[in-house]
């Protein structure tokens, strides 16, 4: 970005301040994973390159590209329909293509391998109508593999994808695609050639979340036995009791990471994604014809009923059996505690991103870019082993100020951070700082630099750019941000086991302690806490965002005309 | 719900005066009656004993249950840590935790009475709680009797795609195949595995439970868990479908002529970094107690290690067994290759 106003490094600037600060904190348990695996161990990698490594890798990429195409097209696709086309249902799709969001992976998985494993009843079914016996009497596809992690994990991370193209598409002016089709360019060509490429930033930050999701997955390929990378990073700590090891190979992965993020940029270095025009017109809302309409509707039922609606009736009927008054009571001072650290942490983390991006966009330069890519590393690391980053750092700055202590007051100050919420709500913060930075940088990126141009030559300050200008017209990044760090806190399971004070449960860690031994009957209430209490904002949010649109009504303009004035 | 080391707001702990004296404060509460619990047991099974240990003793039990991250989080705490013991669920944990130097050894003439030597560890470095076999569940009727009476004949071209288990790097399977490591040398445990993953039915997957599901819906003839998870199906109330499997199997004690049954404990250990010591070795011979080791028995059908207390009777319905008498530590030790013979023989692929 070219910013003719940009002011010299002269002064100290809170922003860039700011900006490098947080990129420091939220780096260095990202950079203790990495002192891990420079400290010595038994070197692993001759045995791992002998055996597993190349399948591990295979799989892994297999299932990136899956999961990948899969949220692709449901999510970029279901954006595009329910924003700038009229079919039955559309207003109901706005909110409901996110429900399965608030589905943690691994319970959807859990849920359909009940349903569709062997011993389910829709094979005891079809057995039964047909009369056949064994397994070897017919083929039914094997749920627990790698195309059934793909297809659960395509079906709760979908609406990562549509949640961000679909803020795209509405922030994105209409002009350019009308000016598209009244040259004479059709529907599709425009959507494929105009459309789609303008929205790039955001779908492929969608992607980004979706791809690092799946990466870091390890209850759904645990359950479904699929040996991907981030298995075999536990493995190795486990299983060979070896964290040295495991803190390499995260590092390759991390590195992998790097070299995909950089790469994507650097094919659009040249490019430049804000709007042109500032007249947001009401968007056109283009009727489907015929057949079109209710395949339209059916591509986005399916997915939510698939996603959501289908194993919310099932952990409806286990919590139905398996209620108990107690356990319910419990469980109530579980979603207060998952519900307050989630708040928390989306807050502080949307926070951060707004104070980064806008650093970065102010002040330019290669030190504050880079700074916002470090912050957001901690995502590309499996939640257990930053944990165990986080670890490093808190115990090495806890026991550092007991040491001074002891030493110049004789006394000991213990552990101040380990094993508080403190410590948990950091450990959140490093490892979803990525989502709420995304999302901010994404929508920035397309304000225009010539409104900082006006505004600061009009002699708002800094600060008040933003508060004036920018802020409103991202409102609705910033609430999506907000939503997504928090719906990732609701599910987050490995930080939280691994960094929570005593006596101290969240929704997802009381649902694992049951889960991890296949008991899903009695955590089937929490986990429909868990979805339930991340259903609530998402579909508020939703609305918000829908609304935040200037021009855009609460009832979709009625078809215009291509090509007139609004 | 009262959270001791969480009321350390992140404002106050930017001024270090202000924290210092909360710390000093909470520490001094720490001594009057509290016992503080790292356990990789669920807390669900663990509630009835602590519970019980708090009516006999007054003590208060705080606990952090996780699988993962027990020994890194006792690392990095350091000398500072809460914890004063930990409970494992597997050798292997208590093990890895004694190696890094993070246990201490304890003498307390009532543990060395209640347990039995080769299940504690030498020097006092850790206690089994607990014990179960692993064992071959086979079907009842598509298993002969004497069909199947060892591990080695698993591995028997004769079983081929008739057995079941859950994945070879679960701790279980890892602390299996170690002791065979023990028993019959690497060679010897990497051919088994290779015969063993050559008969398989599917590729392992859930835990142990979901093999005896297997065979109660045909996919199998044989399976591989342990004890307890029989007595859990067999009386599953909530979930009456698991006594169908339950019935559908006999137990096999493998190997009762020659080495005896793999046998794997659960167990406790107290830190190096111990604050509440004595209550942490009380809580231990607790555990070891007459008492707790009937709930033990009856709650989780898991063998009590002290001698004289009874059985569950279903526990009890299944007969004695002889159990492989090679030393836990020794086994421990070979968990590592072990588990690189997993990979070696694609197991789980």
């Amino acid at each position: 970005m070219t910013k003719p106003w940009r002011q010299s490094w002269g002064r100290l600037d809170l922003w860039a301040v700011g900006t490098v600060v947080f990129a420091v904190i939220s780096a260095v348990p990202v950079m203790a994973v990495i002192y891990l695996a420079l400290t010595p161990g038994d070197n692993i990698w001759p045995h791992l390159v002998s055996t597993v490594l190349g399948g591990y890798i295979a799989t892994t990429i297999t299932l990136m590209v899956g999961v990948g195409s899969g949220t692709l097209v449901l999510g970029v696709g279901s954006a595009w329909l329910v924003t700038m086309c009229r079919f039955p249902g559309r207003r109901l799709f706005e909110w409901g293509m996110l429900l399965p969001m608030a589905m943690p992976a691994y319970i959807v998985a859990y849920v359909y391998t009940d349903i569709l494993e062997f011993a389910g009843p829709v094979q005891g079914a079809l057995r039964e109508v047909f009369g056949w016996s064994s397994k070897r009497d017919y083929w039914f596809p094997e749920i627990r593999s790698l195309g059934g992690a793909i297809t659960m994990m395509t079906l709760v991370l979908y609406p990562y994808v549509y949640l961000l193209s679909r803020a795209a598409f509405l922030e994105q002016s209409v002009g350019v695609f009308e000016a598209s089709r009244s040259l004479g360019r059709g529907p599709w060509r425009s959507f494929f050639t105009v459309a789609l490429p303008l929205a790039r930033p955001a779908i492929i930050i969608g992607l980004y979340l979706v791809l690092m999701e799946t990466l870091n997955d390890y209850g759904t390929v645990d359950f479904f036995a699929v040996n991907t990378f981030s298995l075999g990073i536990f493995d190795v700590w486990m299983n060979m009791n070896n964290v040295s090891g495991a803190a390499q190979l995260a590092t390759v992965m991390l590195v992998f990471v790097a070299v995909l993020v950089l790469g994507e940029r650097y094919a659009r270095r040249k490019q430049r994604f804000h709007n042109t025009s500032t007249k947001m017109q009401p968007l056109p809302g283009f009727p489907l014809s015929g057949a079109l309409r209710y395949l339209a509707t059916a591509g986005c039922l399916l997915p939510i009923l698939l996603g959501f609606v289908l194993p919310t009736l099932v952990l409806l009927a286990y919590a139905h059996r398996h209620y108990d008054a107690e356990l319910t009571a419990e469980i109530l001072g579980h979603a207060g505690n998952s519900v307050k650290l989630s708040v928390l942490a989306g807050a502080i983390a949307v926070v951060i991103a707004i104070v980064m991006t806008y650093g970065a966009r102010i002040k330019g330069g290669p030190l504050l870019t880079a700074a916002n890519r470090i912050a957001a590393m901690g995502y590309a690391i499996p939640g257990a082993v930053l944990a165990v980053g986080v670890l490093v750092v808190l115990g090495g700055l806890d026991n550092s100020i007991d040491d001074f202590a002891r030493r110049h007051f004789g006394l000991s100050t213990g552990l101040l951070f380990s094993g508080t919420i403190a410590a948990v709500t950091f450990g959140y913060l490093v490892r979803f700082l990525a989502l709420s930075l995304g999302t901010v940088e994404a929508s920035l990126g397309k304000v225009t630099p010539s409104m900082d141009g006006a505004s600061r030559s009009l002699g708002r300050g800094a600060f008040a750019t933003m508060r004036l200008v920018h802020l409103p017209l991202i409102r609705a990044s910033v609430l999506t941000a907000v939503l997504l760090v928090f719906v990732d806190c609701m599910k987050e399971l490995p930080m939280t086991v691994i960094l929570r004070p005593f006596n101290f449960q969240t929704l997802a860690t009381f649902v694992h302690q049951y889960a991890s031994d296949e008991q899903l009957g009695e955590a089937a209430l929490a986990a429909l806490s868990i979805v339930g209490v991340g259903v609530l904002p998402v579909i508020l949010l939703s609305l918000t965002i829908a609304r935040s649109r200037p021009g855009h009504g609460a009832e979709p303009a009625a078809a215009q005309p291509i090509g007139r004035e609004a | 719900m009262k959270c001791k080391n969480s009321l350390v707001p992140l404002t106050r702990a930017a001024l270090i005066g202000a924290a210092l004296v909360t710390a000093a404060a909470a520490q001094a509460q720490a001594q009057a009656g509290e016992v503080n619990l790292y356990s990789s047991r669920q807390p669900f099974l663990m509630k009835p004993l602590l519970e019980a240990f708090t009516d006999e003793t007054g003590i208060k039990v705080n606990m952090v249950y996780m699988k993962k991250g027990m020994l890194e989080r006792l690392k990095s705490e350091g000398r500072n840590s809460p914890a004063d013991l930990i409970l494992a669920s597997d050798i292997g944990n208590l093990h890895n935790h004694d190696k890094a130097g993070l246990l201490q050894p304890i003498e307390s003439a009532i543990l060395s009475a209640n347990i039995p030597a080769q299940y504690r560890h030498p020097s006092g470095n850790w206690f089994g709680l607990t014990a179960r076999a692993r064992i071959i569940y086979a079907s009842k009727t598509r298993v002969k009797p004497g069909e199947v009476t060892t591990y080695e004949d698993l591995a028997d071209p004769k079983m081929k795609g008739r057995v079941c288990i859950r994945s070879g790097k679960h701790v279980y399977n890892i602390s299996l195949l170690a002791s065979i490591v023990v028993a019959k040398g690497t060679e010897g445990a990497a051919a088994w595995a290779k015969g063993l993953k050559a008969n398989l039915a599917r590729k392992p997957q859930g835990n142990d439970r979901a093999q005896v599901k297997a065979v109660f819906q045909g996919e199998c003839d044989v399976a591989v868990g342990n004890t307890y998870y029989m007595g859990k199906m067999a009386t599953n109330e909530k979930d009456p479908v698991q006594k169908k499997w339950a019935q559908s199997v006999n137990i096999i004690f493998p190997n009762q002529q020659d080495r005896g049954t793999h046998v794997n404990i659960s167990g406790a250990a107290v830190t190096t970094a111990a604050k509440n010591k004595a209550n942490a070795v009380q809580l231990i011979e607790f555990l070891s107690g007459d008492a707790a080791q009937k709930i033990y028995a009856e709650a989780n059908f898991e063998y009590p290690v002290k001698a004289g207390v009874a059985l569950h009777p279903m526990v009890a319905s299944w007969g004695t067994f002889k159990a492989d008498k090679a030393y836990l530590s020794r086994i421990a030790n070979q968990r590592i290759v072990a588990s690189k013979l997993v990979d070696q023989v694609s197991f789980n692929n």
